[in-house]
């Protein structure tokens, strides 16, 4: 591969398409499930049919975002999309906005009741205050195409900086976008680089963190699903910057699809000499290989994935070391999450000045969440940071359904917290979250309603961290157990003060003691809880009674309130 | 492999407010033993790898937030450790209490009585009474070794016996089952001990085993005297250190 | 503890010789532990106990650690599967939508509980941490087919369709 080739692919698939409409339908995980594939299929079968296939393609993409209305389907260059279409209506589109460019509004892709949905759907709600950086060519490109991934740009990065910049130029490209590591904790991704590249003479590995534990997360599996070349580039160019030659993704086994799509990826690439030996014609020498976990939460942790690919069990060691210094087979190693490695390519291209210059000042650049729960949109959105929670839940989200009341958004997971109505106002970055009481995570926020109750909340993180300890250390092992015991305890109504009391204790300690992220993180939904919503608490402990109806109180505590 | 030149010469710590002089490479709970300053450790052992799991060797160190365990934590020049602090104290009591919580430690009725770790430092950090529930889970004994007897009730997973097995005596007999609460120390495919192809009877587990868990068979009430320090003297006069 | 039903596969089985190729394709390397058990559950639908001393054999890694990594991840399971099976997504998603109705009424109509299997076999009902499709809460997992939107009204008369047609 030479940029002459490069160039050649880019320009022959774009000639392909060339004045050319293109039909996207979303082949998510979502939209499979609701029917996409059988509407891809109606679709293709019908434009040959109708003999529009000189004029149009039909592909199938990756996740288009919209998940609540699939399956989607998305015609290019109009940027317009349909929403739950049947293979039926694919052919009334086919019919009018394909052959006649006739828009067929009542299927189109609609955020709010009432309003006219606009025929170019980047003017819609849930689209209008997205920034697409991670999630630029998802949606747009077939993901089992790497000819398709070239003419948007794809493996430009790759060649620019092998061509013209030195490994440390690299990383101070990187350390000048500001970018921070998207896998929760937000550590500056270019310092983490450069402490990788600081050892030299030494076998060196770049592993990508693709085990998505949260519950409520599914914006990598959405990018593996999507775009996987952009995250073999973006690995590529760190193992360039930090001198390694080989790279491993670390996959859930839970995501078949995505780990599907990677292999074709990387298959592709080594055809085009995109991976392996010499790329671009030059020394260096770069191969990925895929690791599938087996259902470990913790394995997240890095210390405790690293075990995992090492084929050991997924238990967590004290840092420092870290991996940086001592990783894979001791190794330095990089450990980055899914979407920091897709910030890349686009990082290098447009440089890390332009990079940073969205989002705030110390949180540089955009976020991709996974919006679920109450609320009338979910799917996958992309925000610039500083944008407020407000304005993702209530605008692009489209506010709750059902005319209930908001009452809490759950960010980071089982190692985050939960933020009430009064704090919707905070801008989206590390910081400010943090000083909520829970983190930016990796991206799921799970909206909550007034019919959820937050004592039962915290026990249901509680039970998924109970479970997932790896059983190491010990406060994480019997703190956990205990916690949920006594929070178990609460929600049956059984629960004294001298309970939350020493739920209060316990918290803060196991935070202070435990070894690894998990155990630090696992009292947050707790205590945030704690912190907002109190008066929950109280009631299940004074007044045997659980505000939102969702806890079963224990007949006896219910006799005992009878007698008293 | 180092990036930065690795210094040499002697390093200057401070623990608790006096300083003392350490080797490159040392932890600090090697200056801490040499230097006669006690802080507790339940699944250290001299000998075989630190896994840094007990979390009671907890110690604070100036200008880190997180508390860093002793065992696994290289000196660094000039670092400042406190070991004994207020903070570190109740830590230290409330790990006592979860592990007594945990199984089933009834001292009184325990071959380890007086001769046990757990027990010791249960008296060292003044832990006097639990206020978690008991967990009891179900647990068994193995008693089909012909010469030893493992008790899971009496386990507090220190992996110590995993470890010396593994890496002194190289049979690799123990590991540990499942994962959090549940899980268990088992032998070989979780088999019977006493079917055990891979266990050779040379007893080094029972020696390093801080509790009651593993024990003789001719052992009663009260009178199993470990000895882990003969795990520490083997490996040291092999001259190799986890 | 209650030790896993065990059932054997005879290694006269065409199956197992494939697993020993997947074996020595990774070099018999000791790393490749995880993966080969992913090949052999794979193929088999669970870990045969038999299979996993081969694979303890073959890999050099001792019976202890071995099965020390089988139980430490969840995706492992020692027992064979139902013909049929239904997971039920638990993440929070599905979970603030009503996922655990949903196991509560299939647990009602098939007398299975989590983890387990019908007497007859013809049933598995398990639970997943989050399948990431959030935006289908709460999802339900079919024989690999993932079911939207579920609701505990309907869930049986879904399951009953497809113990019914022919696999």
């Amino acid at each position: 591969m030479n940029l002459a080739k490069l160039n050649d692919i880019a320009a022959a698939t774009k000639e392909k398409c060339k004045n050319k409409k293109r039909v996207c339908v979303c082949a998510g995980a979502a939209c499979i499930s609701s029917g996409a594939i059988q509407t891809l299929d109606s679709m293709k079968k019908i434009v040959k049919e109708k003999g529009l296939d000189k004029t149009v393609d039909v592909i199938p993409v990756g996740c288009i975002g919209a998940c609540h209305q699939g399956p989607l389907v998305k015609i290019l260059p109009d940027e317009t999309i349909y929403q739950k279409i049947t293979p039926a209506e694919a052919a009334l589109i086919a019919e009018k906005h394909l052959a006649k460019n006739e828009v067929v509004k009542s299927l189109l892709f609609a955020t709010g009741a009432g309003k006219e949905s606009p025929v170019n759907s980047n003017e819609t709600d849930f689209f209008k205050k997205q920034r697409k950086v991670v999630l630029e060519t998802c949606g747009n490109i077939n993901p089992e195409s790497i000819e398709d991934y070239i003419a948007v740009g794809g493996y430009q990065a790759l060649y620019n900086i092998l061509s013209t910049l030195s490994q440390e130029e690299v990383i101070a490209e990187v350390k000048a976008g500001g970018l921070r590591g998207r896998g929760g904790a937000g550590f500056p991704t270019g310092l983490k680089w450069e402490m990788v590249h600081r050892y030299i003479n030494s076998t060196k590995y770049v592993v990508c963190n693709g085990d998505e534990g949260d519950p409520g997360a599914f914006m990598d599996r959405s990018v593996l699903e999507g775009d996987p070349h952009r995250i073999l580039e973006g690995m590529a160019i760190a193992g360039y910057a930090v001198g390694a030659q080989k790279g491993y993704i670390y996959v859930r086994a839970e995501y078949p699809l995505a780990i599907k799509r990677l292999e074709t990826a990387i298959k592709q690439a080594r055809v085009q000499g995109l991976l392996g030996d010499k790329i671009f014609e030059t020394d260096f020498n770069f191969d990925i290989e895929i690791r599938i976990g087996a259902g470990a939460f913790v394995c997240g942790e890095e210390t405790a994935l690293l075990a995992s690919i090492e084929g050991k069990r997924g238990t967590p060691r004290p840092r420092p070391p870290y991996p940086a210094e001592s990783g894979l087979w001791g190794k330095p190693t990089l450990i980055n999450n899914v979407e920091t490695f897709a910030n890349i390519p686009k990082l290098i291209l447009i440089g890390g000045k332009e990079f940073a210059s969205v989002g705030t000042q110390k949180s540089a650049g955009t976020k991709v969440f996974a919006l679920a729960g109450k609320i009338m949109n979910t799917g996958l959105v992309e925000v610039p940071m500083g944008i407020t929670l407000r304005e993702i839940i209530f605008e692009i989200g489209g506010g709750i359904p059902g005319g209930k009341k908001f009452k809490a958004a759950q960010t980071g997971g089982p190692s985050g917290g939960c933020i009430p109505e009064s704090h919707l106002d905070t801008p989206v970055d590390y910081e400010s979250l943090g000083a909520l009481g829970t983190i930016m995570g990796s991206g799921g926020m799970i909206i909550m309603d007034e019919t959820s109750c937050m004592v039962d909340v915290a026990r249901y993180f509680m039970d998924f961290c109970m479970n997932e300890s790896c059983g190491k250390c010990v406060p994480c092992r019997v703190g956990t157990k205990q916690m949920f015991d006594l929070l178990n305890k609460i929600c049956t109504g059984q629960g004294s003060p001298a309970d939350l009391a020493l739920l209060e204790e316990l918290a803060p300690y196991v935070r202070e003691t435990s070894l690894c992220g998990l155990g630090m993180t696992a009292p947050n939904p707790l205590m945030s809880t704690l912190r907002y919503f109190r008066e929950e608490y109280m009631a299940h402990i004074n007044d045997h009674w659980c505000p939102a109806g969702v806890c079963k109180m224990e007949p006896a505590a219910q006799l005992a309130e009878a007698h008293s | 492999m180092t990036p930065l030149a690795a210094p040499t010469t002697t390093i200057l710590v401070t623990i608790d407010e006096k300083t003392y002089s350490a080797d490159p490479g040392e932890t600090i709970l090697d200056v801490c033993k040499r230097e006669g300053i006690n802080i507790p450790t339940l699944c250290f052992l001299e000998g075989v790898s630190t896994v840094g799991a007990c979390r009671l060797c907890l110690i604070e160190i100036e200008g880190t937030r997180k508390l860093l365990p002793a065992c696994a934590t290289v000196v660094a020049p000039f670092q400042k450790v406190k070991t004994n602090s207020d903070r570190l104290k109740k830590n230290r009591r409330m790990t006592l209490e979860l592990l007594f919580s945990e199984r089933n430690h009834i001292c009184s009725v325990c071959v380890a009585n007086y001769n046990c770790r757990l027990q010791d430092l249960a008296h060292e950090v003044g832990m006097d009474h639990v206020r978690f529930p008991y967990l009891f889970p179900d647990c068994n004994v193995d008693g089909t070794n012909k010469i030893y007897n493992i008790d899971h009730n009496r386990c507090i997973m220190c992996t110590k016996c995993v470890r010396t097995c593994d890496e002194v005596e190289g049979a690799h007999t123990w590991d540990v089952r499942g994962r959090g609460f549940e899980s268990r120390i088992i032998a070989d495919f979780d088999e019977a001990w006493g079917t055990s192809p891979t266990c050779t009877l040379c007893g080094k587990c029972v020696s390093v085993c801080p509790t009651g868990a593993l024990w003789h068979k001719q052992s009663v009430q009260n009178n199993m005297k470990k000895s882990p320090e003969m795990v520490s003297e083997l490996t040291a006069k092999r001259g190799r250190k986890g | 503890m209650s030790q896993a039903q065990v059932v054997d596969v005879p290694e006269s089985d065409p199956r197992v010789k494939q697993m020993l190729k997947v074996i020595k394709n990774y070099q018999k390397r000791p790393d490749a532990l995880v993966q080969v058990l992913h090949a052999v559950q794979d193929t088999f639908g669970y870990l045969p106990m038999n299979l996993i001393r081969v694979v303890s054999k073959e890999l050099h890694i001792p019976p202890s650690r071995v099965f020390g990594v089988v139980t430490f991840y969840y995706y492992f399971s020692l027992k064979p599967k139902g013909e049929h099976n239904c997971l039920v997504c638990t993440g929070t998603a599905c979970y603030v939508k009503g996922a655990q109705k949903i196991i509560d009424q299939i647990s009602a109509s098939f007398g299975v509980k989590d983890g387990q299997t019908t007497p007859d076999n013809k049933l598995g009902l398990q639970t997943a941490r989050c399948i990431g499709c959030c935006g289908l809460a709460p999802a339900v997992v079919l024989d690999n087919e993932i079911l939207p939107r579920t609701d505990p009204a309907q869930i049986t008369g879904l399951i009953n369709a497809r113990l019914g047609a022919k696999k």
